[in-house]
């Protein structure tokens, strides 16, 4: 008895090996299961990520008006809540942060929402941000034509391309309308710009135009207001961090100072807390999870019943529940990864579809990841009320008519 | 417990009760039977008379309640479940009413499961599924599947699966429930050759009358308890006409 057990020890890894080829070719012999199996984690897992990647994008607009801006250290009114949450400072507030230790450089930015007259008479709202007049810091990254520098000149804007060739494109005289072009003139405010360049930023939230000038000509296209800075753009001096010179101002003047990562972060975090937008989501994908887990788990559970007799058979000529149990987990994982893998493709493809739409489609790793955790959270579900069945199951179920 | 040397199964007071309480059923009432090696060993009597329990619980399927049995010399109450489950791999071959093939395997798969689960390696278990299948006349269909079989050829290729690892003891459940009296007649003959012989014994559970004259003993079974052995299935005719 001792040599029986001993030789089957040995044996094991054959008996895993050429069992879970086995098992496979048991899973796809039933096409109709196998297919619905496979289609049901790929729809959740399609769900998943779909859901999930647009939540990843939608999070990313609310944070566009951060990343528009390339600076260090973003320095605030303390009532401040997220980017577009404007609570305006005195000018004064900048000669107390450039006088903060450690800070190399600060300037002014202003940022606020005016008026765009269109060709057909409507206006438009548009994101206005004012830059430094000495140094354009702030200013967008990329620039498709002209210069930053271009600002100089005067009554100068410049505004991002995409809105140039949509929201803000000519009217012509036939009544059709053509893309914003260098030279082209824009009315903000009932005051008359030039579009002395065109510049790409990442969409907002709201899908506003994004329009880039100075700040004291920003100054002139508002109404004037005794309080106009929106934000303090700074940088530490070399040797210094972010984090440090950001606490430090925050302590000495008394204002709010963030690192763009941390800016973003409350950003986020605002509308995470305060809108209904992660529950929305939240449902999508506990929806999804139902849906992969009836499907899949359903089907999965319908082809282990109707392979009970052949387990039975199995386990009455020798095969343990171990060997049983890596047979339905083999055949739960390959149904795990097809569907994932299938539901995740069909997901970036619609993600490819909606990319010059105004739906956004992000996929960032945790996107994967999440939906990886949750697929795998479905075909346990679906494996488990297999296994159990299997592990109960009385070989003499195969003696029975 | 005495065990014959000539004996391949021995099972004395073979108690099987299902269930608890008010739906307890008592479906072996302390059976003592003996299966000689190299014979063929019938199992008869009404349905629900214990016979599929029976051969269950005497293969290792089944635990007894009470009672024990004896195959070749092991005793298996006595193993473990994983010892037990290797045993049944090792020296018991099935055929069951309802073949129980998959059908997404081809022949030779199908025959060789039984030396997949031993560890042996996947083209010497095909090899001897091979020659099994040829045994059972089914050596040019190996890569066939089992849809395209009739039930004859069905029953044919669980033969060869049960004998494909040359165990000592091979049950059968109503092997010919399913098949004509032809078809049938064929079935048992192939059991009968190459299931038997020495060190080697044959159980088969049947109601299928046209079959008895295979059986070297029939074991009549009524209400859990075997009532009577056979030594010849003349005997039985005889006092079945009788009665």
């Amino acid at each position: 008895m001792c040599l029986i057990v001993a030789q089957c020890n040995g044996c094991n890894v054959q008996i895993g090996g050429v069992m879970k080829r086995i098992a496979l070719r048991m899973l796809m012999g039933d096409t109709g299961k196998y297919f619905g199996i496979v289609a049901g984690v790929m729809f959740a897992s399609l769900l998943l990520v779909q859901q999930l990647a647009m939540f990843a994008g939608i999070m990313g607009q609310m944070y566009a008006g951060i990343s528009a801006v390339s600076a260090d250290i973003w320095v605030m009114d303390p009532k401040v809540r997220y980017i577009d949450d404007s609570q305006p400072m005195t000018d004064g507030q900048l000669a107390r942060v450039r006088s903060v230790e450690g800070v190399a450089w600060a300037v002014k930015l202003y940022k606020g929402t005016v008026q765009a007259k269109l060709g057909d008479g409507s206006n438009i709202g548009v994101a206005l941000y004012g830059l430094d007049d000495a140094t354009f810091i702030g200013g967008p990254a990329v620039m498709v034509e002209g210069k930053l520098e271009h600002l100089r000149r005067s009554d100068a804007v410049i505004v991002d391309v995409q809105s140039a060739q949509d929201k803000l494109g000519r009217t012509l005289a036939d009544g059709t309308k053509a893309p914003l072009r260098v030279g082209d003139t824009l009315e903000l405010n009932d005051r008359r710009v030039i579009v002395a360049g065109l510049c790409e930023v990442a969409r907002g939230f709201q899908s506003m135009p994004v329009v880039y000038t100075t700040y004291n000509r920003a100054l002139s296209i508002v109404p004037p207001q005794r309080k106009n800075l929106s934000f303090i753009l700074a940088t530490p001096k070399s040797g210094e961090t972010a984090d440090a010179v950001s606490a430090r101002v925050k302590r000495v003047t008394g204002l709010a100072a963030y690192t763009s990562q941390q800016f973003i972060v409350k950003t986020v975090t605002y509308f995470v807390e305060e809108t209904g937008v992660v529950i929305s989501f939240a449902l999508s994908v506990f929806i999804a999870f139902l849906i992969g887990t009836l499907i899949a788990g359903q089907t999965f559970y319908n082809f282990t019943m109707d392979n009970l007799r052949h387990f039975g058979a199995l386990k009455a000529m020798g095969a343990t529940n171990r060997t049983l149990l890596s047979m339905i987990v083999l055949q739960a994982s390959f149904v795990g990864v097809l569907g994932f893998g299938t539901g995740t493709g069909f997901a970036c493809l619609m993600g490819l579809g909606m990319r010059s739409g105004v739906v956004t489609f992000t996929l960032p790793w945790y996107v994967l990841a999440v939906t990886g955790v949750v697929v795998i959270a479905i075909v346990t579900i679906a494996a488990a009320f297999s296994l159990r069945k299997v592990v109960r199951l009385e070989p003499g179920i195969v003696f029975r008519g | 417990m005495q065990v014959q040397q000539q004996s391949a199964v021995v099972c004395r007071g073979l108690t099987k009760v299902f269930g608890t309480g008010t739906s307890e059923v008592q479906a072996l009432r302390g059976i003592d039977i003996e299966v000689r090696q190299g014979e063929v060993m019938m199992l008869v009597g009404p349905s629900g008379c214990g016979k599929t329990t029976l051969i269950s619980t005497l293969a290792g399927v089944l635990n007894p309640s009470e009672g024990e049995c004896l195959v070749f010399g092991t005793n298996l109450n006595r193993l473990s479940d994983r010892e037990r489950t290797r045993y049944r791999g090792s020296n018991i071959g099935f055929v069951f009413q309802q073949f129980n093939l998959i059908g997404s395997l081809s022949l030779r798969e199908n025959v060789g499961v039984p030396l997949l689960l031993q560890g042996v390696p996947y083209s010497e278990a095909m090899r001897k599924a091979d020659e099994a299948l040829a045994k059972v006349g089914l050596g040019h269909r190996t890569e066939d599947r089992t849809t395209s079989l009739s039930g004859g050829q069905q029953q044919r290729v669980a033969i060869a699966r049960a004998i494909v690892h040359g165990p000592k003891l091979i049950v059968c459940d109503e092997p010919t429930s399913a098949l004509d009296h032809v078809t049938g007649q064929h079935v048992v003959e192939l059991l009968r050759s190459v299931a038997t012989g020495e060190g080697r014994a044959l159980i088969i559970v049947t109601h299928d009358s046209r079959i008895y004259r295979f059986a070297d003993r029939i074991a009549q079974m009524d209400d859990g308890k075997v009532q009577r052995i056979y030594e010849s299935h003349q005997d039985f005719l005889a006092a079945e006409r009788l009665s």
